[in-house]
């Protein structure tokens, strides 16, 4: 009597569930949009024009900030992952770009709740042929500028600007920061992951022919490359590219990222 | 009317299908008329190193390598190609320059390397920071003391020249000119810069060449003192090592400055000794002006640090005890790994 109950039950729920209509169908294919949102502390990044204030006490403005993400993936509601295709997962956002996201497409349907990537370039594309380095990561296309051609490797992130404190000719910080671990001997390693959760209650919800994918809207604290376990003083470090100081920039921007919001419309 | 419309048609599809498959067979024919030029392994070398699978060389490659090896396209005013500095009779090297002497009269400050036996190296420049041929000429092009050039001008230079693209179309198949092509071109022009056809190459191929009794004399001890990191017949161990130079006011760090491993301070590649009697100045500074200048270096001039080659201080104190007569012994030996044929080898000079 128990038994057959029960299976009454299960079979009511069951045939509950099959009348719902279902959001999206196993094989559904969709859209979602990363955007890196570039500021300092609590203001929108201002290029060349906006005048900040790092934890040492020095003024700076912010003439060039680019960066290299890698590697996604994405953490879906039920506990699964999905990992974008390595050879379409490296992209080069630059504040001086009008467009600072990254669409990513031929996502499988469903709920996601975490995104995590590298900031930088693994060591097995920084050591790839020279003809799988196209795109962001060719030296000579869109890559130009963020890759170290005397000690092949890319630079991760690039972040120059005019400071009164600054000790060079044309009074300039440039923090050029990469190192991927070396080739054939130990070198630094600047690469740092980020695993980020979206905020609470909300998800990005990839569907198949939706005008727009959902975003997962990102900050990016520029003024952390500066702040952090180490307080970068712009006067004693002027100039910080691949070198053992390099490695504190480097911890300092491990926490930069954050998810600020998720909009599916 | 219709049926003769339609046979109309079907005649001009017949032809159209037959100029495609022409047009087929004429571009198949041309990607087959590519003249392959397999790099030649000397029989005393070991296997090369190069992937040769990823660029096959072909005659066509080769000589669109060489065109551009010898352009000044590549640097930023056209002064400077990479045969300035790297000259064909002094084994690609910039004979009579401590250092590299590069665009606007700026000078770099390390020696220029020979170009020679490259699909054998496991680095690039004196302190190997560079892993793999096709990623090289990136070094010199955009370095602002020797070519300042940016790889995107020199692209869009190439596209717009009246003879480039079509070259680079007959060997890489239709399509534009991209870093990967150029890089891939100018390796297929430097992997054949092959030297193995000295007199030292001919007496140990057993091919009729006899050495002396000095360059015997010396053959022996360069064995005993020298081979361990002039290892080989392409005379290098493809390894760093600190051979006790003194750092001069610019203090070059060397392989440090790739690893920034304090047991990397001043370690340089060891160079090969193939045609060594041709690439003066030496060290990766340039500081001695001949041979002698080495090895009273080597016998008596070694500078002790803590990061000294330890195969450098036999007996605890820092040198190689060399007399007279086996100096004389040695650079009688060295000259016998000069290669006449490889320093004028008219293939590999500017056509």
């Amino acid at each position: 009597m128990f038994y057959s109950l029960l299976i009454t039950l299960v079979t009511f729920t069951t045939a509950c569930k099959k009348e719902a209509q279902p959001e999206f169908l196993p094989g559904d294919k969709g859209e979602l949009v990363v955007e890196f949102d570039n500021i300092v502390g609590g203001t929108d990044l201002q290029l060349n024009t906006g005048v900040y204030t790092n934890a040492a006490g020095e003024q700076f403005k912010i003439s060039m900030l680019n960066y290299f993400i890698s590697n996604i993936v994405l953490t879906n509601e039920d506990g699964s992952t999905y990992t974008v295709p390595r050879d379409s997962s490296y992209f080069l956002i630059k504040e001086e770009n009008p467009h600072r996201e990254i669409k990513l497409s031929n996502i499988p349907a469903g709920n996601y709740t975490g995104i995590s990537f590298l900031l930088g370039i693994d060591s097995i594309k920084n050591t790839a042929p020279v003809g799988e380095r196209t795109g962001c990561l060719d030296p000579a296309g869109d890559g130009a500028g963020m890759y170290w051609t005397w000690n092949s490797g890319y630079i991760f992130l690039k972040m120059e600007g005019p400071a009164d404190a600054a000790t060079s000719a044309d009074k300039k910080f440039r923090y050029h920061i990469g190192g991927f671990g070396g080739y054939s001997s130990t070198t630094i390693n600047n690469i740092k992951k980020f695993n980020l959760a979206v905020p609470a209650g909300s998800r990005a919800e990839v569907r198949k022919n939706k005008a727009h994918g959902p975003v997962i809207h990102i900050l990016a604290d520029a003024g952390k490359v500066m702040n952090g376990s180490t307080n970068v003083s712009i006067a004693a470090n002027t100039t910080v590219m691949f070198s053992p100081y390099s490695v504190n920039i480097a911890n300092n921007y491990a926490s930069m990222f954050s998810v600020d919001h998720v909009h599916n419309d | 009317m219709r049926p003769i419309i339609q046979s109309g048609i079907f005649q001009v599809l017949t032809i159209m299908v037959g100029l495609v498959l022409m047009g087929a067979a004429c571009s198949k024919n041309g990607d087959d008329a590519l003249t392959p030029m397999p790099l030649k392994v000397p029989s005393n070398f070991p296997a090369a190193t190069y992937a040769l699978d990823r660029n096959p060389i072909t005659k066509e490659g080769f000589e669109l390598g060489r065109k551009l090896f010898y352009d000044g396209l590549l640097s930023r005013d056209g002064t400077i190609s990479c045969g300035s500095c790297h000259i064909q009779g002094s084994a690609f090297t910039h004979h009579g320059h401590d250092v590299s002497h590069g665009i606007d009269d700026r000078l770099g400050v390390r020696n220029s390397p020979a170009i020679m036996n490259l699909a054998w190296n496991r680095f690039f420049f004196w302190d190997g920071g560079v892993f793999d041929l096709d990623l090289q000429p990136l070094g010199p092009i955009e370095n602002p003391v020797e070519m300042d050039e940016h790889m995107p001008h020199v692209i869009n230079k190439l596209k717009q020249h009246k003879d480039y693209p079509a070259l680079f179309n007959r060997v890489f198949g239709p399509g534009e000119i991209n870093s990967d092509k150029l890089l891939k071109a100018l390796s297929q022009f430097m992997l054949q810069c092959v030297s193995a056809e000295s007199k030292y190459d001919k007496y140990i191929r057993n091919e009729g060449a006899q050495l002396t009794t000095d360059e015997l004399a010396g053959l022996t001890i360069f064995k005993q003192k020298c081979a361990t990191c002039h290892s080989t017949d392409l005379f290098t161990d493809n390894a760093f090592h600190n051979n006790g130079l003194t750092p001069t006011l610019f203090n070059d760090s060397g392989r440090f400055r790739v690893t920034l491993q304090p047991q990397d301070m001043h370690l340089f590649k060891t160079p090969s000794l193939r045609n060594v009697a041709r690439t003066a100045p030496y060290m990766h500074d340039g500081r001695f002006l001949n041979l002698q200048a080495v090895l009273d270096h080597y016998s008596g001039g070694i500078q002790n640090s803590p990061t000294l080659d330890p195969l450098l201080k036999p007996n605890g104190l820092p040198g190689l005890p060399l007399s007279d007569t086996e100096k004389a012994q040695l650079i009688a030996f060295l000259q016998t790994l000069t290669d006449d044929a490889f320093l004028r080898n008219p293939i590999l000079a500017e056509q």
